[in-house]
């Protein structure tokens, strides 16, 4: 379902004496559905970094990054926005939304992104919600007031309402309390047994080795001249 | 797909002075395009182009139309490209002043867009103006109140309604929110966000505020000089930007 080869990536800062920082070089794998890949790695190893390939939120400067049938590295915005639609879905650490959109507009929206019914949505959405132990008093605010905890789960609802059949996790169990971490828990196991293909980085080893199946090191990634 | 909007190679010179020069894009239906860059880096120029509220010196934009299918704007008629302006296309200033009609009522501003189309029943065009003014959240006891009488969010609000209320496939914006309250501001993106999902818009967003672009555009063009210097999605130009002046752009947005 994802399949990265020779990934290379480098920045290049013009405003800081055009300084050019390689970060990863020749990186390489893959993920089949229904697998759970974690990404491990020391901090600035270059975890992230890969996530954001993935996600098309970072160009890299050679390689192929292919979801689906979809090169990530050559396809056009629109591609990547449909693939990002129907096929992608990525729960960052943080949650980015329109102020004053409420909770449960905001984990329903990728359901009506991809022609789900108003009332199917908000029923899924509420569903997930409950699960993630979101107070119903809370869905009709928006979570930019709500405790980093309480974004955390509202994100991921967001990011499992749809059934995406690949997902990119980015620490999905930080700064959760066990209950919680444990619904999360199950919720990657139930979407790799729907056949859902996932790239993780999880700091909580107890997690990693629950749900993932195979571990990328991607400081072997790292330009070693560096 | 064919691209509701075709430009190309679109060059304007103000005598000596570059406008904008070479800009070539497409846009697909349901997609909202942001135009950002500093004053003076043409894209209101462009904008303005694209609108044929300017004439260009070269270039091309072609527009798929519902009867002809895909036509050339710039070689229309007068009266054929106001009628597009009319119906599939909309305009929304960054003054609501221009493009409201300041001593008409609110209802008669959105119901003259509906005349002016053909519409001609009066109960069927109030009904409709009342209908939009509760889209956009304007009380309906306001419909006969004189935009002047508005708050300027309200009658950012109601410009948008009298502009969306011919079902236009193709949205022009130029700082839609420029000028507004944060928290005003805020509610007006959530309001067009719903609306491009919900009518299925395609949009076309000036501005200088890149979070607001970020909320709003799914792709994004840099200017700087007139010239397009940098392509691609919203997020990923704004979080890694290529171009030595997008990079100077993104970095010098203050934290809040």
């Amino acid at each position: 379902m994802i399949t990265v080869e020779k990934l290379t990536k480098t920045f290049t800062l013009h405003n800081q004496e055009a300084a050019v920082i390689p970060v990863i070089e020749g990186a390489g794998f893959s993920v089949a559905p229904g697998e759970c890949v974690a990404l491990t790695g020391e901090s600035g190893a270059g975890k992230s970094t890969v996530m954001r390939i993935l996600y098309g939120n970072y160009l890299a400067q050679g390689g192929v990054v292919r979801i689906g049938d979809v090169d990530i590295t050559q396809a056009e915005p629109r591609e990547i926005l449909r693939l990002r639609r129907e096929t992608l879905g990525y729960v960052s650490q943080f949650l980015r939304v329109v102020p004053r959109v409420p909770t449960l507009d905001v984990v329903s929206e990728p359901l009506l992104n991809v022609g789900w019914s108003e009332a199917d949505a908000k029923a899924r959405a509420s569903d997930l919600l409950e699960r993630l132990r979101i107070p119903e008093r809370l869905w009709s605010l928006s979570p930019t007031t709500f405790s980093g905890g309480e974004q955390q789960r509202v994100n991921i609802a967001r990011g499992f309402a749809h059934r995406y059949p690949a997902l990119l996790l980015d620490e999905p169990t930080a700064s959760l309390d066990a209950t919680n971490r444990e619904t999360v828990l199950s919720l990657i196991e139930e979407a790799k047994a729907g056949g859902t293909a996932i790239v993780g980085i999880f700091h909580d080893l107890d997690a990693r080795s629950r749900v993932a199946d195979r571990e990328v090191d991607v400081s072997a990634f790292t330009p070693k001249a560096a | 797909m064919t691209p509701l909007l075709n430009v190309r190679d679109l060059t304007k010179a103000y005598g000596g002075r570059i406008g904008c020069a070479d800009v070539s894009f497409s846009l697909y239906p349901g997609e909202v395009l942001g135009i950002v860059g500093e004053s003076g880096s043409g894209k209101s120029t462009l904008l303005n182009c694209l609108a044929g509220h300017l004439p260009p010196d070269t270039g091309e934009v072609i527009f798929d139309t519902r009867a002809d299918g895909p036509r050339d704007v710039l070689q229309m008629s007068e009266p054929e490209r106001r009628m597009l302006g009319r119906t599939d296309w909309a305009f929304v200033h960054q003054n609501p002043r221009d493009g409201l009609r300041m001593r008409v009522s609110a209802g008669g501003n959105v119901g003259e867009r509906l005349m002016a189309v053909g519409a001609r029943h009066y109960g069927e065009i109030r009904e409709q103006a009342l209908d939009w003014l509760d889209r956009v959240e304007i009380a309906g006891e306001r419909v006969d109140d004189r935009p002047a009488a508005f708050s300027g969010g309200m009658q950012q609000r109601l410009q948008i309604a009298r502009n969306l209320v011919t079902g236009p496939r193709l949205i022009f914006m130029d700082e839609p929110t420029g000028g507004l309250d944060v928290s005003v501001q805020a509610r007006l993106l959530d309001l067009l966000r719903g609306l491009v999902r919900q009518m299925g818009l395609s949009a076309i967003v000036v501005t200088h505020d890149l979070a607001v672009v970020r909320l709003l555009a799914d792709r994004l063009m840099v200017m700087k000089d007139g010239h397009v210097i940098e392509t691609g999605l919203t997020d990923q130009v704004l979080d890694d930007p290529q171009a030595p002046y997008t990079q100077l752009l993104v970095s010098s947005v203050l934290q809040v």
